[in-house]
């Protein structure tokens, strides 16, 4: 009787030791719900959202404060892929699905206030003050944090059109009208 | 000669149709008024225009410089006047514009000073810069910059250099008239890539449905003492794709993640080989190519056509017939419908089929999937169409991944056979293009995350010194009030001059300062009267002088407050003004 007790107790410290020093020694850093969601956003850092970039609205949407379907520029595809990922139901886009544009600055309007330049969460913006400022349109994510802050709207955001680089074949059509 | 040929799996038989193009010898065509010619021809980097609007060019002068390794320069393939560079429709499905150079031919056809190089007495470096530069890039169809493959992998000797004559696309008979009539360029341009590569044997495979082509080359490796074997490879559709004819020629299989360089196999098309025999002994770069025209034409005739020559000059030469409905560029197994016949022959450019309902009949309606498993034997990949399909339709891409999507040559053998007519070639189109799209999003996405960290890293460093110099500030303006208090406090004279000489400077400073600060006010101060109207100026002298003793009396109060320092100032401080 004695014996079974020790040889339990026994078992129960060294599978605790063992449980104890794997949560020290395998711990994880942050949290990697929250990766994986962030993962799936479009990383414009537009914070249309309502949260101040991609990241902060992941924490939320990981700790459920948020709904998975605020990220316009991600689309119903990214809430399509939140919901598989997160066990969600999907739910439709809370604002219009918009295509992908970049901002232009009209050069001659431009009057080199830097505001701009500070709005930019991806530092796609060159220029100085009383400088004029352009835009590198690579590495612009159509954001359109830098719209309002210009004083004198010279600028605008302009869809991407189809191009030789981002063209795509078509998913074929079946004739129904054929086949009838 | 080789003592064994090996197969390949899968692969289909259709019908032919080479006959009617090579009744003719290969035909020079017309010069066209006006030439189109893409800048972007080949795999890689986009060139550089070299050449401005209002230039004239000379036949072969560089018009885009290469940009990059992997990328070949373009030239101009006539004489003439470049009258604009500008969007011109492209050759692709898509119909799309890309940025071209548009000359105005002259007519005279003048050559550049041609330089001829014999590539022996140059560094294999130097010879490939010449080939990138020449323009040189695989005319098969995939147009991938020669130059590139023709570095030897260092750890593997290339074992075979493999010349690919096999031309198994149905109507297609550019390299064979091409091998007939010009097999001893031919064979002169494999010892240069022989060469660069040093490899071992050169097999050469031709297709057995073209015993003349087969006879030419044969001749003509005789002729030259080369000790090449040139092949006759069973008549099997894709037997020209690049790994099935290695397969077939050495045995070897490229598994999906090597290149063959790797496994000690190279191949090219035996058009490039002559162009890059042409640029480097002739040193004429890649101005023009032979194309296939066939189909539904009275006349179907390979053509030497300049690159940039719009396709409905070339298709007038075959006169078509009147039924004629469509156009492809490529073969009816891998090419495409032309969107519009203004686009310019470019180096991918092998074939121009004219079709009609007759020659080509619509597809019949696409039924369901039976599963029978026909286009997973046709598939010369081993891959399972079927399943592809399945995950494509779905558009569930990972699962395509899986199934090796990106190891389908778009050879359309799976299609060719399906017996519920299913486009499958298409599906697997619609599939890559879409994955390719994702990734390029997964990439900018990345990269503006990155942009978005560092700046959010900066902004907060930047902070935290700003913090800091101003806490610095605070800390030496206590210093310093402290330091003029501890002055007077010490002993004797010595110490409070030296004290006084220390601080004085900074309280000079100080008072030059605010003196300043002051003056800037006042001048402001000035400029905004200055700019204000007064509503003084009118006024008569009697008005003037009763103002005048307002505005004494006016100052005179204001001086009493200065006088009787206990007295708070009730006066306003403000400039006097009438009419306040």
């Amino acid at each position: 009787m004695i014996t079974a007790l020790v040889i339990m107790a026994l078992g129960a410290v060294v599978l605790g030791a063992a449980l104890g020093y794997a949560s020290i020694r395998f711990k994880v850093e942050g949290d990697p719900l929250v990766e994986k969601i962030e993962a799936i956003l479009p990383q414009t850092q537009c914070g249309q959202c309502g949260y101040p970039g991609c990241k902060p609205y992941a924490a939320a949407i990981s700790a459920g404060e948020a709904e998975i379907n605020l990220c316009p520029p991600g689309g119903m595809d990214g809430v399509r892929k939140l919901a598989d990922l997160l066990g969600r139901e999907v739910k439709p886009l809370q604002a219009e699905e918009k295509p992908k544009q970049v901002a232009i600055i009209d050069e001659q309007t431009c009057i080199g206030c830097t505001l701009c330049i500070q709005a930019c969460p991806v530092d796609a913006i060159v220029g100085a003050a009383k400088q004029m400022h352009t835009i590198i349109e690579p590495l612009c994510t159509g954001c359109e944090l830098c719209v309002k802050p210009c004083p004198v709207e010279c600028i605008h955001m302009q869809p991407i059109a189809e191009n030789l680089d981002n063209w795509k074949w078509k998913y074929p059509v079946i004739e129904i009208k054929r086949a009838a | 000669m080789l003592a064994q040929l090996f197969g390949f799996k899968g692969g289909v038989k259709p019908q032919t149709n080479k006959t009617p193009s090579v009744q003719q010898p290969i035909g020079v065509a017309p010069l066209p008024p006006r030439l189109f010619v893409p800048l972007h021809q080949s795999i890689g980097g986009a060139p550089n225009p070299l050449v401005q609007a209002g230039e004239r060019v000379r036949k072969g002068q560089l018009i885009g410089g290469a940009d990059g390794w992997v990328s070949a320069a373009v030239h101009a393939p006539t004489s003439g006047t470049v009258l604009a560079i500008e969007q011109h429709v492209a050759a692709h499905p898509s119909g799309l514009p890309t940025l071209s150079v548009v000359i105005e031919a002259d007519g005279l056809d003048e050559w550049i000073d041609r330089r001829l190089i014999d590539h022996r007495s140059l560094a294999p470096e130097r010879v490939r810069e010449i080939l990138r530069d020449a323009g040189v890039v695989g005319l098969g169809g995939a147009a991938f910059p020669s130059h590139a493959k023709l570095t030897p992998a260092r750890a593997v000797p290339v074992e075979h250099l493999v010349i690919n004559g096999a031309e198994c696309e149905p109507f297609m008979t550019c390299d064979d008239m091409l091998m007939r009539e010009r097999a001893e360029e031919i064979v002169r341009g494999i010892a240069i890539f022989r060469d660069l590569l040093a490899a071992r044997q050169v097999l050469i495979g031709i297709e057995d449905n073209k015993p003349e082509a087969i006879a030419a080359m044969q001749e003509a490796v005789r002729r030259l003492a080369e000790d090449y074997a040139v092949v006759g490879v069973p008549t099997r559709y894709p037997a020209g794709g690049a790994k099935q004819l290695i397969r077939v020629l050495t045995g070897k299989e490229v598994p999906a993640s090597k290149r063959s360089t790797e496994l000690g196999v190279q191949c090219f098309n035996v058009a490039t080989v002559y162009t890059a025999y042409r640029a480097l002994a002739h040193g004429e770069p890649v101005v023009s190519r032979i194309v296939t025209l066939t189909g539904n034409v009275r006349q179907p005739r390979n053509w030497d056509v300049r690159l940039g020559t719009p396709m409905c000059d070339v298709v007038a030469l075959g006169a078509p017939m009147a039924d004629t409905s469509c156009y492809l560029m490529g073969g009816p197994m891998m090419g495409f419908e032309i969107p519009d016949l203004a686009i310019p022959v470019v180096k991918a450019t092998n074939c121009i089929i004219a079709g009609s309902p007759k020659l080509f009949p619509p597809n019949p309606p696409e039924m369901p999937c039976i599963r029978c498993g026909a286009c997973a034997e046709a598939c010369p990949h081993e891959l399972q169409p079927f399943e592809l399909y399945w995950f494509s339709r779905a558009r569930n891409f990972g699962k395509t991944q899986e199934y090796h999507i990106f190891d389908c040559i778009e050879c359309g053998c799976c299609s060719y056979v399906c017996p519920s007519h299913i486009p499958l070639v298409q599906y697997f189109r619609f599939a890559k293009s879409e994955i390719w799209s994702r990734e390029r999003e997964k990439n900018a996405a990345d990269a503006a995350k990155a942009r978005f960290e560092l700046r959010n890293a900066r902004e907060e460093r930047e902070q935290a010194e700003k913090a800091e110099r101003l806490a610095k500030a605070a800390a030496a303006r206590t210093t310093e009030r402290k330091v003029p208090s501890a002055g007077p406090v010490a002993p004797d004279g010595q110490p409070a001059v030296a004290d006084f000489v220390a601080v004085s400077p900074t309280s000079d400073a100080e008072a030059i300062k605010k003196a300043a600060i002051a003056a800037a006010m006042e001048r402001a101060r000035a400029q905004r009267e200055l700019a204000q109207p007064r509503n003084t100026e009118q006024l008569n002298a009697e008005q003037r002088r009763q103002i005048a003793a307002v505005e004494a009396r006016r100052a005179a109060a204001r001086a009493a407050p200065a006088v009787e320092p206990d007295i708070p100032s009730a006066v306003p401080a403000s400039p006097p003004r009438v009419g306040e």
